[in-house]
């Protein structure tokens, strides 16, 4: 029962995401491409969890691998997102909301 | 779950402030927010995280966030914004190899049960391998590394062997539960030989489009891993970012007429040029001086900047030159292609970053009707999106794709290095009509010369 309840999550968080991005205007799409990059970046706590329960050598190997890019991702992600987004200023004629 | 409930209620919200700031993104003036709130919410999760029961090696795993985080955070600080989008695929594919990771270890536990847990756990592994080889190698045609597209022999059969060679070891990893180790490793070298396979032979002007759909790709293995793992939060962010992905894939192969299909298995080549129709005229040269008078003395210009204006640095020259325009009277605009530069959205942010508002930036739909009112449009550095080829000859590899209508301005002035081809290697017909003149040079020179000129006209 648990795991069609998590299906359920995929098909509602599928849903979500596409309409969550489906009203974006083009000049967006950059740094939203960069920014769901970003959000991606949260397989660094998968990647804790998995170091934080290793056993083994290779485990530890291998989640060590995976807490380190992870936080690559998130880190990086974030940086360049943020960046892209602080340039944005607003003219005159649509104001700034 | 006693004691762990705190744990997955933040959690929980850290997936609601995700959602919430991607649509904050969704428009320019709140996008700054939305990255803001999400950063916080990353480090809320990660905090919560280090309470999991029975964790272990918590030095360990704060050396392995300072070592990726530092060393990303460093490189994103750094890095100009031209070279933004290959710092998208490489962050990406960290992604993506920290998924295929987490599998990894799953694997060598063996205590995963049922098959569907399994099945996500091969798909997630399978995914993110191949999004982290295939960014790896976006990354390095990106960044100039690796500049031709290499066509191995037999491309399609050796796609499909892997695909079955990967499909088969996976199927046996499902079957098995607890496979050899060589088993194992084998899937994940194909996987990642695969990744390689399928990125290596396309073009630089498709990347763009690669990028955005490995990028969906590891938000798909994130959020399998995140049901192999049972943490909600991350099956959601995983979902979300591989569903507005795959949107977001589509939305740019449509703005470039290339089916995704296409792109990955008939990379553009110049071959379809053989019954291409034959372009008549010739080129004309125009100067400096002539460039400046005819737009000092227009009422409507229109810039279409490309990729090359963006590598000549020249985004600041040409701001200051609309403004000095502006001040004579006359009214600047930018017309903005979807693919312009490497990303969609990615002129627009290299024109924010020189100090254009984005008010009196367009898109291709915006603008391109005024064009046939324009006196003056001014090309720099752009190539295949305003070559009216792509309306006319049906033989053309670029046929059907969206263009600007530059042709139709009164007068056209291409800026440009030298008289060679775009990145799809076709001839651009555009040059060869009799409103259009030809000023060679670097962008980041020629105009400047021409706000000399225009400097020199004032009053």
């Amino acid at each position: 029962m648990e795991g069609i309840v998590y299906l359920y999550v995929f098909m509602l968080a599928a849903f979500t995401g596409y309409e969550v991005i489906s009203r974006v205007p083009v000049i967006l799409h950059t740094p939203l491409m960069s920014g769901s990059n970003f959000i991606h970046g949260v397989v660094l706590v998968g990647g804790m969890v998995t170091l934080g329960h290793a056993e083994t050598g290779t485990q530890m190997l291998l989640g060590f691998v995976a807490v380190v890019l992870g936080a690559a991702n998130a880190a990086g992600g974030y940086v360049v997102t943020e960046r892209m987004l602080g340039m944005f200023k607003a003219g005159n004629r649509k104001g700034g909301a | 779950m006693t004691g762990q409930w705190f744990i997955h209620a933040a959690y929980l919200a850290v997936a609601v402030v995700f959602i919430f700031g991607l649509k904050a993104m969704a428009s320019p003036g709140t996008a700054r927010k939305g990255i803001v709130w999400a950063g916080y919410a990353m480090i809320a999760a990660v905090i919560v995280t280090f309470f999991w029961p029975g964790m272990q090696n918590r030095w360990l795993i704060v050396l392995g966030i300072l070592l990726g985080g530092v060393v990303a955070w460093r490189s994103g600080k750094k890095v100009a914004m031209t070279e933004m989008p290959q710092m998208v695929a490489i962050y990406n594919g960290m992604g993506g190899g920290a998924a295929a990771a987490i599998a990894a270890v799953e694997f060598a536990r063996g205590e995963m049960h049922g098959p569907a847990m399994l099945v996500m756990a091969v798909l997630g592994a399978l995914i993110g391998a191949v999004a982290f080889s295939g960014s790896c190698v976006a990354w390095a045609k990106l960044a100039g590394k690796m500049k031709r597209a290499y066509r191995f022999p037999n491309q399609r059969t050796l796609n499909i062997v892997l695909g079955i060679i990967v499909g088969w070891l996976g199927l046996g990893i499902i079957v098995d539960g607890s496979p050899w180790a060589i088993a194992i490793v084998l899937f994940f070298v194909v996987a990642l030989v695969l990744g390689v396979v399928l990125t290596a032979p396309i073009g630089g002007a498709d990347m763009p489009v690669v990028i955005s759909l490995l990028n969906a790709f590891t938000g798909l293995a994130v959020g399998f891993e995140g049901y192999v793992l049972q943490i909600p939060a991350l099956i959601v962010a995983g979902i979300v970012v591989g569903a507005s992905g795959t949107l977001l894939t589509h939305l740019m192969a449509k703005a470039m007429n290339r089916p995704i299909r296409n792109v990955l298995f008939t990379p553009l080549t110049g071959e379809a040029q053989e019954d291409a129709q034959a372009i008549e005229g010739r080129m004309q040269e125009t100067t400096a001086l002539d460039a400046a008078a005819t737009m000092r003395y227009a009422a409507k210009v229109i810039v279409v900047p490309g990729y090359g204006m963006a590598v000549a640095g020249a985004q600041h020259k040409v701001w200051e030159m609309s403004q000095l325009l502006e001040e004579a009277g006359v009214s600047v605009s930018f017309a903005i292609h979807p693919v312009a530069g490497r990303m969609p959205g990615h002129m627009n942010v290299l024109l924010a970053e020189a100090g254009v508002p984005y008010d009196k930036i367009f898109d291709l739909e915006e603008i391109n009707n005024d064009f046939a009112q324009a006196d003056v449009a001014l090309v720099i550095g752009a190539n295949d999106v305003v070559n009216p080829i792509a309306r006319t000859d049906k033989a053309s590899p670029i046929y059907g794709m969206p263009i600007l209508n530059v042709d139709q301005a009164r007068n056209v002035v291409v800026v440009k290095r030298g008289q060679g081809t775009g990145y799809s290697g076709v001839e651009n017909a555009l040059f060869y009509k009799d409103n259009c003149r030809m000023l060679y040079g670097s962008a980041q020179e020629a105009i400047a010369d021409v706000i000399q000129h225009v400097k020199s006209m004032e009053g």
